[in-house]
């Protein structure tokens, strides 16, 4: 690793994140984990299509879903997509404060989506007896849901570790394609999402 | 790891374009909220027969995902060439894997 990455106007390239060989590498490498998690998800969501009406005499999706909260869920993780382009707009115009800023934010929206997510699911255990070993429905409803509630803790211990990291060090070439690459995984958690509302919750609820 | 010496400042140019991408960032966001609330009120007011809320629902969905693909992961720039082939080749996979398991429960 070169240790002189620094940037400053005359050699802050247009794009920092893609400016070294390894962030190209990082860049290439992240698309393909992605291409990978959509055949990961798509399974998931077979098996959710699958198994959906199979629910053992236990309550069925039209029962369980009340679309406020799902509503409420699908806007904060939405806007924290949004948060993560202006954090990637500030890297670009190497302003690492309003950067950081930006992350903070995207971490708390994304913190109140798991937050609902785990209410959501405490209600439906102890509001309905709806558990992971309930039905075929449900072990399917918690592990493709559960599964993207993992990935948002996941991308949430990434950035704050992120930012944690390098608060003190300030945007370089080292650390931009770190930045940039955590960006790619919450827009794709925010993709994910989109199929989750719609296949789960809203058909779900039109049956 | 050398000092750093962020000043705020890259080239006018540069920050010119980067506001421009920022707008059309904007509009982009707006129109998947925009996209959010049409799907949630359809589905909520039960305006429509269920034949055709599925298919809307989806389209929806989809133009939603292209939109977060193409502006807010940038498959629109240049240089994005390897990232379209793994995604697309991604999603071949997933369509044969739903494929695959719709036809194992309709048949």
């Amino acid at each position: 690793m070169s240790h002189d990455h620094s940037l400053n106007p005359e050699t802050m390239p247009n794009e920092p994140e893609k400016a070294t060989l390894e962030g190209k590498n990082k860049f290439i490498g992240f698309w393909f984990f992605l291409g990978g998690e959509t055949v990961l998800f798509a399974s998931l969501f077979g098996t959710y299509i699958a198994l959906n009406n199979s629910t053992a005499g236990g309550p069925t999706a039209n029962e369980l879903f009340g679309l406020e909260l799902v509503f409420i869920m699908t806007i904060l993780l939405l806007t924290s997509s949004l948060t993560s382009v202006y954090a990637m707009y500030h890297m670009k115009n190497n302003d690492f404060k309003k950067m950081q800023l930006w992350l903070g934010i995207t971490a708390i929206l994304g913190i109140s989506f798991l937050a609902c997510e785990i209410y959501e699911f405490t209600h439906y255990i102890t509001g309905y007896g709806f558990t992971f070993r309930s039905s075929a429905f449900g072990s399917a409803f918690y592990t493709l849901v559960g599964f993207h509630g993992g990935h948002v803790t996941f991308g949430l211990a990434w950035l704050i570790g992120l930012m944690i990291r390098n608060a003190k060090r300030g945007l370089n070439l080292y650390n931009a394609p770190k930045y940039y690459v955590f960006s790619l995984y919450w827009h794709f958690i925010d993709v994910i999402w989109v199929f989750i509302f719609t296949v789960v919750y809203l058909m779900g609820k039109v049956g | 790891m050398a000092d750093n010496t962020n000043s705020n400042e890259v080239n006018p140019f540069q920050k010119q374009k980067n506001k421009e991408e920022m707008q059309k960032q904007l509009i982009t966001f707006a129109l998947m909220i925009l996209f959010t609330i049409i799907a949630f009120v359809i589905v909520a007011t039960g305006m429509m027969d269920s034949m055709f809320v599925t298919p809307i629902l989806l389209i929806l969905a989809i133009v939603q995902v292209a939109f977060q693909l193409y502006y807010f992961m940038h498959m629109k720039d240049k240089g994005h060439d390897m990232p379209a082939v793994m995604m697309y080749g991604g999603l071949g996979a997933a369509i044969l894997t739903l494929a695959a398991l719709g036809v194992i429960t309709w048949w």
